[in-house]
């Protein structure tokens, strides 16, 4: 009982997982599930240590094309290939954080912007990423050589539990000593300095954790659709990761997963209906969040039921 | 230096774009003593307690603390030496837990705060310490409020409570009865006493009559530089001191 109420959400996850591809196309559902990742593993900056990284598409984008890169070029095993991208991103991670971290709020946003608008132009010029056309047909592959990915059901399994993998993750992360900490350094970031707590080593740990699962979803993203292309270092992509967890609701768990849901699924219906309106529309939304329901949804109705 | 004074500063200054806010302090505190730092508004007590603690560096002089020059230090790394401070304006972490509070101080004293991926039940063992601690500050009964729900006293007993579960060798103190009420400044200098049993604090604090009852010695700051110096007695027979304060509460 106590591990149904522990677990509670990560369980009602698997069972949403488990009806949805027969309520909704399957890829639609992964396309959500990778970006649902990408989400939370920024609302692990934002939300749980108080970090606006503003060019989070770097690490999705540098899980992307790596992870393309060596299935493609090596034609590695899948799992070696998302294990390279996680492991690219994180090292980016460690660098672009490294030259970030020590400036505070709106600088930290610009340096990070800044650095991911440099690896936007590096993918668009270096001879390995394809350029403007990016990386087209990047196989599936068979994970550990068996199973083979190129079945939809199948990879939506995988796709599935990559994400419950890395959800589960960071819930336990927030959760850890560690993770208290972080939240100690979004309360008060002097205080946590006084008592001690090498405060710009906690948030690059944060910052490298949080690269790492954002690789983790952009090598997910690219082993899904079979390409890497320049929107996944996009600017606008690392726009979309901000509205998707301020929309779901910054600092809560679940928060970051319905944002992405509401923003994909939005953008989907409607890209053949109003075409480039589409931004028009999410900037409205974005604006209707920031003056309506700042605590995003799931923040408003936590909000709504801890008052009744 | 003399082996007795844990804590030496030698010609401090701190300037503000050509203003001087502390200038050339030769600040000296013995071990096992309690020392009061005061002065009227302005006279850079909290910029003296920001240098010592690395939140602020010096213009120019070095501080000695322990016997080792600890000028260019990292503000974690000197709070790791025993040196921690409490805040002028009340400072906790708001939105966790007034337990959390006091759990977090006690967690870095355990170490293995990196430690991302273990569970929540790493840190149960430290409960027990938490709570006698807020019990020492009358907050127990609030353990699982969120911080920013206590009325502001309460809040600069969890601050203390919170300092103090570091059990620090030297506790700098900016005003820890600023904002108390009244009938619970008492609570607060009994506990100040306590705890100062074997260790050192230095404290700046506005209320002469604690100052009074704690301080073994006080220095007197005036326009960032040392007006006087001695115990209760003297410095407050001192007739600069008496302008100074004076002069003050005419303005
Ligand atoms: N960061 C800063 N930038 C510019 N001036 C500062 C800064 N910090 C302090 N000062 C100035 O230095 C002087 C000393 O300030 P400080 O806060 O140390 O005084 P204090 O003795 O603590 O006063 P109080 O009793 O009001 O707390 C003041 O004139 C203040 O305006
Ligand atoms: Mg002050």
């Amino acid at each position: 009982m106590t591990f149904v109420r522990k677990h509670a959400v990560l369980l009602s996850l698997v069972v949403v997982l488990a009806i949805a591809p027969f309520l909704f196309y399957p890829v639609l559902v992964m396309k959500v599930l990778c970006f649902a990742l990408f989400a939370c593993a920024f609302n692990l900056l934002l939300g749980y240590t108080g970090l606006l990284s503003f060019g989070h598409a770097a690490y999705f984008g540098a899980g992307a094309y790596t992870t393309g890169y060596a299935m493609t070029a090596w034609a590695t095993t899948p799992e070696l290939g998302l294990l390279f991208g996680v492991v690219t991103a994180a090292l980016l991670g460690a660098v672009f954080g490294g030259l970030a971290i020590r400036r505070q709020g709106i600088y930290f946003a610009m340096i990070t912007l800044a650095l991911a608008q440099m690896l936007y132009f590096f993918c668009l010029q270096a001879p390995f990423t394809g350029g403007e056309d990016g990386l087209q047909g990047v196989p599936r592959g068979k994970l550990f050589g068996l199973i083979d990915l190129g079945n939809d059901d199948v990879m939506y399994v995988f796709v599935s539990l990559v994400f419950l993998g890395g959800f589960w993750l960071i819930d336990r992360i927030i959760r850890s000593p560690f993770g208290q900490v972080l939240k100690s350094i979004r309360e008060n970031e002097d205080r946590a300095l006084s008592l001690g707590y090498d405060v710009d080593r906690y948030k690059l740990v944060a910052f490298v954790l949080s690269s790492a699962l954002a690789g983790l979803a952009g090598a997910t993203k690219t082993l899904t659709f079979g390409f890497a292309t320049l929107t996944d270092v996009f600017w606008g992509t690392s726009g979309e990761v901000v509205l998707m967890t301020l929309v779901g609701g910054v600092g809560t768990v679940l928060g970051p997963v319905i944002g992405a849901v509401v923003i994909i699924v939005l953008q989907n219906e409607l890209a053949d209906k109003v075409g480039s309106w589409v931004l028009v529309i999410l900037g409205a939304i974005f604006v209707v969040n920031v003056l309506l329901f700042r605590k995003g949804i799931v923040g408003e109705i936590t909000a709504r039921f801890n008052r009744t | 230096m003399s082996p007795d004074y844990i804590l030496e500063t030698r010609g401090l200054t701190r300037e503000f774009s050509g203003f001087v806010a502390v200038k050339d302090v030769e600040l000296k505190v013995r071990g096992g003593s309690i020392h009061g730092l005061i002065g009227p508004n302005g006279a850079g007590k909290t910029t003296m307690f920001n240098m010592l603690t690395k939140f602020l560096l010096p213009s120019s002089g070095s501080i000695i603390y322990r016997g080792s020059d600890i000028t260019g230090e990292r503000p974690a790394r000197v709070a790791r030496r025993g040196l921690v401070r409490s805040f002028q304006i009340s400072s906790t972490f708001p939105h966790m837990t007034v337990l959390e509070n006091v759990r977090i101080a006690l967690q870095r004293k355990m170490g293995g705060s990196f430690q991302f991926w273990r569970s929540e039940r790493a840190l149960d063992h430290l409960h027990d310490s938490a709570i006698r601690i807020l019990a020492s500050v009358e907050l127990a009964d609030y353990a699982n409020l969120n911080a920013v729900e206590l009325p502001y006293g309460r809040k600069r007993a969890l601050e203390l409570a919170t300092t103090l579960a570091l059990e620090p060798e030297l506790l700098l103190l900016d005003e820890p009865t600023q904002g108390v009420a009244h009938e619970d400044v008492g609570r607060v200098v009994a506990l100040i006493k306590k705890f100062a049993q074997g260790r050192t604090v230095l404290m700046v604090e506005h209320n002469l009559s604690v100052v009074e009852d704690l301080c073994d010695k006080i220095t007197v700051l005036q326009r960032g530089q040392v007006l006087a110096e001695g115990s209760y007695q003297e410095v407050s027979n001192n007739p600069q001191v008496l302008e100074a304060y004076v002069g003050v509460a005419d303005e």
